[in-house]
């Protein structure tokens, strides 16, 4: 009986709002407003794939009005193309466009949009090279990447334990600042890429907030799952924080891998692989994060093995998704998630530091080894450059 | 752009993964790039057919600007006898805003004179009495500026004539040759490249040779409003006589009245294929001035070009300006047997 008046209650202002919808769309504001002003007309680039003698075009439509392509241009000259499923993309639809043109290896070429109203999208593609088909070369051939990039490197940083674990207590607390040092220069990262691949996102996704609600979300919703064990204390607390700090860093490695495989959906892939020892030695150091909280207890193999794996495949993952079906969307998503999961890792971390130091963040040793973090990371960082 | 100067951490990681992947294409996988290579090696068609598909896809509709019917079509005006026995051509202009289609599909809101772009070719003999009236049915203020001999109140260029406003031009055909005629109200550039010019024409009083005449008005459109031409064309519709070759018979004589109306690039140009021409630069001296195939014109420059074919079948003519002919100035004249 009293349930009625409750759903009453919270039904009478959806419906208010639903006739105020129809009293202004029917009124005629609307049309007043736009009365003479041109549709306004977005198109992003999701994917450009190079085949033999064809490119073809994925694309979204972000903005408020439908666009009609009306004709398409390879390096600012008119082309022959087909379109799928329509010439007309509808708000937030999507469409394939094929293009059969003799592209040119290692050259650059533009892909341009010319709407009916004469407005144009175009995407560089800066190095021309063939998209590789999704197949078991594809996924051999990015599973490498990610070992070489993700799961080696981290796993080498686990073999710090035996060391940590024969450390003095204030040197172990001084690793586990290191440890936030790297996790805040990571979550940054991850953030700026966030922000970067937002900018790619179809306007009506909100790619800024996009990373907003991805960051707090994974900050809210690995708090709320990992929460019980991280007030237990003692060794299980340790052994959490541990395989949070794995998560946050395996999110944050995903979206690497997504980067990756998206160079090639983009056709963004250029040579440079020295690079690569670079980014080895950089994330390296992601494993000595990830043992420093476990220092003192006494871990199994299969749990250290665990966390490497949690922390390194999904950068495999990753360069999987991001190589058959990359989108700026999921790739701002994914960054976002691991921001998030990182900031909340840190906050664990801290907690946990500022029991054994007394509370006291800016003690010498605790401020000193957050700032030695950043600065290897930083340093590292310059040596992919 | 900044973004492009600046190597972030992940675009390394982008040129890194590349690196890799080509090590382990090469190293442990044996040959993956090289498959691909011969996979495109091994399809010569996949690549060489894609050359022959540039152009644009569809068609103009038909119910609005005709590029065939405005090449041949010559607006004489209304022919009358002054009392002192000179002739007297009466033309009406009106400016008006339309919405014009410059390639299959894409639309650009044009300001026109007459409603089409380029306006009606005007034609006069030299001596004639022209007497342009001109109404003004267009947003903005805009005149009338014809080139040639005329007394300063009948330049169109320091008096514009208000939206809803009329203004009556009057003066002598003359000097005889090939002029242009355009608004000519600040700021010119919008002015211009938004539509209003035309073909002016002065016979001289000792007639050209006969000949099959055409007006070509070489044109462009910066159909998104960046200050470059997304279309270019000769009589406005992009790759319009690519589609619809206009034919010509094989030996006569054929004459193009061509007029550079572009604006934003400083030079466009004329090449035939298979032939050479003669030109008479502004078509202001019946003895030409050069025998070529290939004629360069600054904007508001215009010249007569006399030529016939020796052989039949398809020739283009384009813009040497390769990016010009490939965004839609290129057209073909189809070579026929003369029949008698």
């Amino acid at each position: 009986v009293t349930r009625f008046p409750v759903l009453r209650w919270a039904v009478l202002p959806l419906a208010l709002l639903a006739a105020a919808t129809v009293v202004v769309t029917r009124s005629g504001l609307v049309e007043y407003l736009r009365r003479g002003v041109p549709p306004v007309e977005e198109l992003s680039f999701e994917r450009v794939t190079l085949e033999p003698g064809r490119i073809l075009v994925d694309i979204v439509n972000g903005g408020p009005d439908a666009v009609l392509v009306a004709q398409v241009l390879v390096d600012e000259a008119y082309w022959q193309f087909t379109m799928t499923p329509d010439r007309s993309v509808p708000r937030l639809g999507r469409a394939s466009i094929e293009i059969p043109y003799p592209w040119v290896k290692d050259e650059p070429h533009q892909v341009t949009l010319l709407s009916s109203t004469g407005i144009t999208f175009s995407h560089e593609i800066p190095v021309a090279t063939p998209t590789p088909q999704v197949g078991p070369r594809f996924f051999w051939v990015f599973a490498l990447i990610g070992l070489s990039v993700g799961v080696i490197p981290v796993a080498i940083g686990l073999l710090w334990y035996p060391m940590l674990r024969r450390l003095d207590r204030r040197w172990v607390d001084f690793a586990l600042a290191i440890t936030i040092g790297l996790l805040v220069f990571l979550g940054a990262d991850a953030l700026h890429e966030g922000f970067e691949a937002a900018a790619g996102v179809a306007g009506a996704y909100q790619g800024t907030l996009l990373v907003v609600l991805g960051a707090v979300g994974a900050v809210l919703l690995l708090q709320m799952a990992a929460g019980s064990r991280l007030k237990k204390g003692g060794a299980e607390e340790r052994q959490a924080i541990a395989f949070l700090i794995a998560l946050g860093i395996g999110l944050h490695n995903l979206g690497e891998g997504l980067a990756i495989g998206a160079a090639y959906s983009l056709g963004e892939a250029t040579l440079g692989a020295f690079l690569m020892i670079g980014f080895m030695l950089h994330n390296t150091t992601e494993g000595l994060g990830i043992v420093a909280p476990i220092a003192q207890d006494r871990p199994r193999i299969r749990t250290l093995v665990n966390l490497g794996l949690i922390a390194g495949l999904p950068t495999i993952l990753g360069a999987w998704l991001g190589g058959m079906a990359y989108s700026p969307m999921w790739a701002t998503f994914f960054l976002a998630l691991g921001a998030g999961a990182i900031a909340q890792v840190v906050i664990a971390i801290y907690r946990v530091l500022s029991r054994s130091a007394g509370g006291q963040l800016l003690e010498p040793l605790t401020a000193g080894g957050v700032l030695a973090g950043m600065l290897v990371m930083y340093a590292t960082g310059l040596m992919v450059a | 752009m900044d973004r492009d100067r600046r190597l972030s951490r992940r675009e390394l990681l982008k040129r890194g993964a590349a690196g890799a992947a080509g090590v382990a294409g090469l190293t442990v996988l044996g040959d993956s790039a090289g498959a691909t290579m011969h996979a495109a090696r091994g399809e010569p068609s996949a690549m060489n057919g894609a050359h022959s598909m540039a152009g644009v896809v569809g068609s103009v509709s038909s119910d609005g600007f005709d590029p065939q019917a405005f090449l041949e079509h010559f607006d004489w005006g209304a022919e009358s006898r002054l009392p002192s026995g000179q002739t007297l051509r009466e033309y009406d202009i009106h400016a008006v805003d339309r919405e014009i289609e410059v390639a299959p599909g894409v639309l650009f809101p044009a300001w026109t004179f007459n409603g089409q772009v380029p306006g009606p070719t005007i034609r006069a003999r030299e001596g004639d009495r022209v007497r342009a009236r001109f109404r003004n049915m267009g947003t903005h203020a805009h005149s009338l500026h014809f080139h040639g001999f005329h007394p300063a109140d009948m330049d169109g260029s320091l008096e514009p004539v208000p939206p809803g406003g009329e203004f009556v031009y009057e003066f002598d055909a003359e000097p005889a040759g090939l002029h242009l005629y355009h608004c000519h109200v600040m700021p010119l550039k919008k002015h211009l490249h938004k539509g209003l010019y035309g073909a002016f024409i002065v016979d001289p009083p000792t007639p050209r040779p006969p000949a099959r005449e055409m007006v070509m008005v070489m044109n462009g459109f910066d159909t998104n409003f960046d200050g470059e031409n997304e279309v270019y064309a000769v009589n406005t519709v992009a790759f319009a006589y690519h589609h619809r070759p206009i034919e010509v018979r094989k030996g006569e004589l054929q004459r193009i009245y061509l007029v550079n109306a572009l604006e934003f690039d400083l030079v466009n140009s004329l090449h035939l294929h298979g032939n050479f021409f003669h030109v008479f630069r502004t078509g202001t001296s019946l003895s030409p001035h050069e025998f070529t195939d290939t004629i360069m014109m600054c904007q508001g420059e215009r010249h007569v070009i006399e030529f016939s074919y020796r052989h039949t079948g398809p020739f283009m003519f384009h813009a040497h300006q390769s990016e010009f002919a490939e965004l839609g100035w290129m057209g073909l004249f189809n070579v026929v047997e003369r029949t008698v």
